[in-house]
C-alpha cells in the first residue's frame, strides 16, 4: 500500500510540477524537505526519551497496571486479539489516557511501543486487525481538551475560546465512529485474505 | 494556570514518589527507558524523511492546491466554507502546515466568525493522519498497512462535513 502511495506522490508531484511550472520548487523540496523531518525527529527525541524514562519507572513500580483498569472495558472491546495482561494492552491504555488528556507528545511514545508489541504477536509483514484499529484510533482526535485550538483562538481575540468545545466533541465522536466502524467491518470482511 | 500546565508535573512527581515507595531504582530505570525510546526515534527517522519529502514535493508542485480547486464546486455544494478548503487538504498531511493555515483563517476572519469556528472545530476534531500512520508503522517492519489509511481518511472526511453541520447547529450560519 505504502509502496503505491509513495510512488504516486512522487510521480504526481513531478508531473504537476512540470505542467504548472513549479518544478524548481519541487526540486527544492527534494533537496531540502528531508531536513524538516530530521528537525522534527530531533524535537521528538527529547520528549520521547523523557516519556520513555518515566514510563519505564511507572511500569516497574506497577503503576501502569493500576491505571489500565480504567480503560479495560473499552480497550477489551476494541482490541480483541490482545491479552489484557500483556504489555501491549498496558501500552494501549497509556496511549488512550494520554490522548484523552490532550498530551499528544506523551501519547506518541506509548503508541509506538504498543505497535512494536502488537507486531510481536503476528510475524507477518502485514498489519494485524488490532494494529489497524489502534492506528485508526490515533489518527482520530480523542482529546477532551483541545488546548492548541483554545490558545490560538485566545491569541486571535476570541471572546469565548472554548465555546467550540461542544462542536469539537460532536465532530470527534462522529469521525471516530465512522473510521472505527469501517475498520471493524473491513477487518471482518477481509480476514480471509490475510 | 491551565489544567494541562499542572497535569504533567503532577504525573511526574506522582510516578517518582510511587516508584520510590516500591523500592524501584528510579534513576537507572529512567535512563534505560530513555535509551529504548532514543533507539526507536532514530529507527523511524528514515520513514519520516521519506514521507516528509514526498509531501513537500506534492505541496510545492501545486498538486494539493489543484485538487482543492477541482473539488471546490462539490465542496461548496456541501455548504463547506470556501476559506476552510485549504485547511481540509493540509490537515491530514502536515501538522505545522495546518497550524499556519488555521492561524491565517483566524486572523483574516476572526475566531468568533462562522468560518473561524468551523476551522476551529476541524482543527480540534482531527489529527495529522499521514504523519501518525508513518510514525506508528515506521516503528515496525509492517509493509502492508491494508485499510488503515482508507479508514482514517474516511474519518477525517466525516469530521470535515460534520464540523460545518455542528457549527450551524450550535451557533447558526450568521454567528
Amino acid at each position: 500500500m505504502m509502496n503505491y502511495i509513495f510512488a504516486a506522490m512522487i510521480l504526481i508531484s513531478v508531473i504537476v510540477g512540470l505542467l504548472s511550472g513549479n518544478i524548481s520548487s519541487v526540486s527544492e523540496s527534494i533537496l531540502n524537505d528531508g531536513v524538516n523531518a530530521v528537525e522534527l525527529s530531533i524535537y521528538m527525541l527529547g520528549g520521547m526519551c523523557v516519556w520513555g524514562g518515566i514510563m519505564r519507572v511507572a511500569e516497574k513500580s506497577g503503576l501502569t497496571e493500576k491505571l489500565c483498569f480504567l480503560f479495560r472495558p473499552i480497550a477489551k472491546l476494541l482490541f480483541r486479539g490482545v491479552e489484557t495482561h500483556s504489555r501491549a494492552f498496558r501500552l494501549i491504555c497509556m496511549n488512550i489516557t494520554a490522548n484523552l488528556m490532550g498530551l499528544g507528545n506523551a501519547a506518541t511514545p506509548f503508541g509506538i511501543e504498543a505497535m512494536k508489541e502488537l507486531e510481536k504477536t503476528s510475524d507477518r509483514k502485514t498489519a494485524s486487525p488490532d494494529m489497524i484499529v489502534f492506528t485508526v484510533l490515533n489518527t482520530a482526535s480523542i482529546t477532551l481538551l483541545p488546548t492548541t485550538v483554545a490558545s490560538l483562538r485566545l491569541k486571535h481575540g476570541s471572546a469565548e475560546p472554548l465555546d467550540v468545545l461542544g462542536g469539537i466533541l460532536i465532530t470527534s465522536v462522529a469521525s471516530l465512529a465512522v473510521s472505527l466502524t469501517l475498520a471493524e467491518i473491513l477487518n471482518f470482511t477481509k480476514k480471509d485474505k490475510l | 494556570m491551565k489544567f494541562t500546565d499542572i497535569i504533567i508535573p503532577i504525573i511526574f512527581a506522582a510516578v517518582i514518589v510511587y516508584a520510590l515507595s516500591r523500592k524501584v531504582n528510579v534513576w537507572g530505570e529512567f535512563i534505560e527507558g530513555a535509551r529504548d525510546n532514543f533507539r526507536v526515534c532514530v529507527e523511524i527517522m528514515p520513514t519520516l524523511i521519506a514521507i516528509t519529502v514526498a509531501i513537500g514535493m506534492l505541496r510545492s508542485s501545486g498538486a494539493i492546491a489543484l485538487v482543492g480547486e477541482l473539488l471546490s464546486p462539490l465542496i461548496s455544494f456541501l455548504g463547506f466554507p470556501e476559506e476552510c478548503i485549504p485547511l481540509a487538504f493540509i490537515r491530514p498531511i502536515s501538522g505545522s502546515g495546518a497550524l499556519s493555515v488555521y492561524e491565517s483563517i483566524l486572523s483574516e476572519n476572526g475566531p468568533d466568525s462562522f468560518v473561524g469556528r468551523v476551522a476551529s472545530v476541524m482543527m480540534g476534531s482531527t489529527e495529522t493522519t499521514f504523519y501518525t500512520i508513518a510514525v506508528y508503522y515506521g516503528a515496525t517492519k509492517i509493509q502492508k498497512t491494508r485499510h488503515t489509511l482508507f479508514c482514517s481518511l474516511a474519518g477525517d472526511f466525516t469530521g470535515f462535513v460534520i464540523s460545518v453541520l455542528a457549527v450551524n447547529l450550535l451557533f447558526g450560519q450568521s454567528a
